[in-house]
């Protein structure tokens, strides 16, 4: 195994000789360490909007990152022509974070072995152009056919096909390719002469083609967005201040990714600055709570086979039964910090450095039937579906907005309420966490995850969980 | 640099034309960025690059097709261009796709101070030295300043060519430098951290290392043991950092993208009293050295300055040339994209025009009520006005800054919100592209214990 299978060995002509050379360089000044990052993205986007296809974009983008680091400093420089020259030059601008004398990388590369979480024989980006396009406009037909009082509606599909190739000094050589695709479709609906209230459906993952015409279908997730927006429609204002709030299974596992995912992020301990810092073997959550972050799942949105510096993805235990357990690491903080890597340092792009992010964070199922959680609640608030969240690491607070909820009155759902952002603190508020459902799911993939504005692909994952205590940001 | 920019932009147009298209229009980007960060006094990281790529947009009769490229050579500009007339035959005719008029195509002239050739010369070793000031001063402040995340100097250098079929060809240099950093605060068994930065177009805000780190860590040390409130409606100020939140909110919805398909709690609203009087919207990209301005909008329309809402009167929309032609009006220079697509819609220097009162004013005004420094989180719906966010700042009582507060949300609807404006402070500074003086609402939803 070497490089060879690489599209940059196929299509650009670069050599394992290449490799050494560009480390060599990289490491001329000095340092413990270099790694060299290749990159080629072709997407494609198609999107309508009040009945027709207003645009189609397609492009490709590439480029090589070169970094170096000597202790904890970490120089990096990119290019966006593959040409041996510029690759040279980005190596010897990011040896310039170094000094000592130069050391010599591995004189040979080896990879990991290769597995593939996410088998696609036909990536969607290489299939009919006509064919794509029809998913849209079949989610403009089903989500119009769902109501009449829909009204507008926005469908967009996109894919992306990204090769990585990842050399480092230590005599890792690993390329992945990195087929992906999504389908989202935003819904405008409104009684006659009233106001409108929107809906949104959407997902996909790394997959084929074929997914969104046999397993989720644009009509799938064009009734989902109808639905909500219908149901809006009835909503009253939220209640505010702390009562029991219950989250649905799926999408609202973002609730681990703000309150406890990235808390785990390595950087963070490492330096000190996370609210869970030094908290190892410590009781964070509930016993009832067990999250694990797992880059492995077939197919997910989340998934990676290697990670952005050429380290295997894995299955990485960070609460068990309440005690915290791990962190996720990149290469620099798994080095510094004295413990292995597990698969999390991933980047954007060539033109970012890689630090350590989160790839499909979950909880496991615990025991309890989801009607019987509900029916627990006299009074409180179910969630169904959460927009976006957002964390203070260092206090530890974090709120994600959910736009689909209902109020729960004595054990049953009554009344749709309207936007309301939640509000909690990490190390604390899974320590309310009493009822944890049998019914784990995972969101239908449509996350991505911003930190140090750098957006990568996630996946998160939950079963119906009921938290004793929260604090609820309607109006009412 | 610029020219050659401009001559590829150019040329890709003509291409375009000779390839099937009845109308193109091509954007080239270039840009170099540099960062030195230092953590805890020590040298953390540089980075040190450089990039460049084009985008097209074509119409074969008013059938729009998009492509980019990072590959600029020939081969790739031809199979760019290519790809953009491919994609045109799959898109639907829309009678109000087009490039702008020939009329309305042009330039600001003059210098708009957007860019500062010392920039690109500055040395390594200054640029490491104000991050170590900035961090040292942060560190120095008080005692419980215990940790640091880092600081940054962080210098971006960008070339932008458009040209069209319409005759337009143009180009702009524009350059920016900041200095931030961000302090941890740490006392009993409270940690908070806050950030502070300046910027500016030349190497100005280098100068200011050691007030940035200064004012970063009394912003992180006045959090320090925050208190959880009881949930109630209370009257709540903005300062100019979350007043400009707000601000951008009010954006989403008075552009023509979410006006025109109905998708803004403003949309039909032209002409109505929307606000309180209070509050004078402006939204200017001519002035000069600011980071909104810029000579030209991305279709190559001059930008210009509008009056949004005038003391709470809805006055105009944002728009570009297609959300114009969809609401029947003009465009008012605020197209904006990346490299290609349709354009959307953006902003030059989006500002409440500043009040009479300093801001310790409007504080010393509120008898129980909530000064409001952070907000985070999503939850905003420019469709309907709901608001609620994640909140953090300081109460106050009796016209006082009394003790921190955190882990609450505000929430209200839009609506409600910008009626309620009582006050809009005299304290503007345009210290990004969009900027607020401080806002006193007089009632929203504080969710607590």
């Amino acid at each position: 195994m070497g490089i060879s299978g690489s599209l940059f060995a196929r299509r650009f002509g670069v050599t394992e000789q290449d490799l050494e050379r560009y480390l060599r360089e990289a490491l001329s000044s000095g340092g413990d360490y270099a790694d060299l990052f290749f990159e080629y993205v072709a997407t494609t986007s198609i999107s309508l909007d009040e009945t027709i296809v207003k645009s189609a974009t397609q492009g490709v983008s590439m480029g090589a990152g070169v970094r170096v680091i000597q202790g904890e400093r970490s120089g990096y420089a990119y290019t966006d022509d593959l040409v041996p020259e510029r690759v040279l030059h980005a190596a010897r601008v990011a040896a310039a974070i170094a000094s000592g004398p130069s050391r010599q990388p591995a004189a040979a590369f080896a990879g990991p072995e290769r597995r593939d979480c996410y088998p696609v024989a036909t990536a969607p980006s290489e299939t009919d152009l006509a064919e794509r396009l029809r998913l849209v406009q079949r989610a403009d037909e089903a989500a119009r056919a769902y109501d009449k009082r829909v009204f507008q509606v926005q469908a967009a599909y996109g894919d992306s096909l990204r090769h990585v190739l990842v050399a480092t000094s230590e005599g890792v050589a690993a390329h992945d390719r990195q087929p992906m695709a999504r389908l989202n479709v935003l819904v405008l609906a409104r009684e006659k002469g009233g106001e409108p209230r929107s809906g949104y459906g959407g997902g996909g993952g790394r997959v084929e083609l074929s997914f969104f015409l046999n397993e989720k279908t644009p009509e799938q997730f064009a009734r989902e967005a109808a639905r909500q927006a219908v149901v809006q429609l009835e909503a009253q204002e939220g209640p505010a201040g702390e009562m029991t709030v219950v989250l649905g299974p799926g999408w609202p596992g973002i609730l681990l990714h703000e309150a406890v995912g990235h808390g785990l992020e390595a950087d963070f301990n490492r330096k000190g600055v996370s609210a869970f810092a030094n908290r190892m073997g410590e009781q964070v959550a509930s016993p009832l709570v067990t999250v694990v972050d797992d880059g492995t799942l077939a197919h997910r949105r989340g998934s990676i086979n290697i990670d952005d510096e050429g380290t295997p993805s894995q299955r990485t235990v960070l609460i068990e039964n309440g005690v915290l357990k791990g962190y996720m690491q990149d290469r620099l903080s798994s080095r510094l910090m004295g413990a292995p890597p597990t698969g999390n340092g991933r980047r954007e792009s060539y033109q970012h450095i890689p630090i350590p992010r989160m790839t499909n964070t979950f909880m496991l199922s615990g025991e309890s039937d989801p009607e019987e959680i509900i029916r627990s609640v006299e009074k409180g608030i179910y969630c169904a579906m959460f927009g976006g969240g957002q964390v203070d690491i260092t206090s530890g607070n974090f709120v994600f907005s959910a736009i689909e909820s209902y109020l729960i009155e004595g054990g049953r759902l009554t009344r749709p309420v309207r936007g309301v952002t939640l509000i909690g603190n990490g190390p604390e508020a899974l320590k309310h966490v009493t009822m944890v459902g049998n019914d784990l799911r995972l969101d239908e993939g449509i996350g991505t995850c911003g930190k140090d504005g750098q957006n990568v692909p996630v996946g998160v994952g939950i079963p119906t969980i009921k938290l004793e205590r929260m604090t609820v940001g309607g109006a009412r | 640099m610029t020219a050659e920019l401009e001559e590829i932009a150019a040329r890709v147009v003509r291409m375009a034309l000779e390839g099937g298209a009845d109308d193109a229009e091509c954007t080239v980007l270039s840009g170099d960025e540099f960062t030195a960060t230092v953590r805890m006094g020590e040298l953390e990281r540089l980075k040190d690059a450089g990039s460049r790529a084009a985008g097209v947009r074509v119409l074969v009769g008013r059938r729009p097709g998009s492509a980019y490229s990072s590959d600029l050579s020939p081969e790739g500009l031809r199979r760019m261009v290519d790809s953009a007339v491919e994609l045109a035959r799959i898109t639907s005719e829309d009678p109000y796709a087009g490039l702008p008029e020939s009329t309305e195509l042009g330039r600001l002239e003059g210098d708009l101070q957007l860019y500062f050739h010392e920039l690109g010369a500055l040395a390594t070793e200054a640029r490491i030295r104000a991050a170590r000031e900035a961090e040292e001063a942060a560190l120095a402040y008080d005692s419980r300043i215990t940790n640091s995340e880092g600081a940054s100097v962080d210098t971006r250098v960008s070339y932008r060519a458009f040209a069209n079929s319409r005759g337009f060809c143009g180009s702009y240099s524009a350059s920016r430098c900041s200095v931030s950093v961000v302090p941890v605060a740490k006392e009993g068994g409270s940690m908070e951290r806050d950030y502070w930065f300046e910027q500016s177009r030349s190497a100005a805000a280098l100068e200011h290392s050691h007030q940035v780190g200064r004012k970063a860590a009394e912003r992180a040390i006045r959090r320090l043991g925050p208190r959880k409130v009881a949930t109630q409606k209370a009257p709540v100020v903005f300062e100019p950092e979350a007043a400009r939140t707000l601000l951008g909110h009010i954006f989403e919805a008075v552009s023509g993208d979410a006006v025109y398909r109905n998708a803004s709690f403003l949309a039909g609203k032209l002409g109505e009293r929307i606000a309180s009087e209070e509050l004078t919207l402006i939204d200017d990209g001519t002035l000069p050295g600011l980071f909104g301005t810029a000579p030209f909008d991305d279709e190559g329309v001059p930008t210009r300055r509008t009056v949004v809402i005038e003391r709470g009167v809805l006055r105009s929309y944002l728009l570009n040339t297609y959300t114009a032609r969809k609401l029947g009006l003009k465009t008012t220079g605020n197209a904006s994209r990346g490299l290609t697509g349709n354009a959307g819609v953006g902003h030059g220097n989006f500002f409440a025009e500043p009040g009479q009162a300093a801001p310790e004013e409007l504080i010393r005004g509120v008898r129980n009520g909530f000064y409001v420094t952070e907000l985070i989180g999503f939850g905003v719906n420019t469709v309907t006005g709901e608001y609620s966010r994640g909140a953090a700042g300081l109460w106050i009582e009796n016209g006082e800054l009394a003790y921190p507060v955190s882990e609450v949300t505000i929430s209200g609807n839009l609506r409600q919100i910008l009626e309620a404006i009582e006050a809009v402070a005299n304290d503007l500074e345009f210290r990004t592209a969009t900027a607020s003086p401080t806002l006193l609402i007089g009632e929203m939803t504080v969710s607590g214990q």
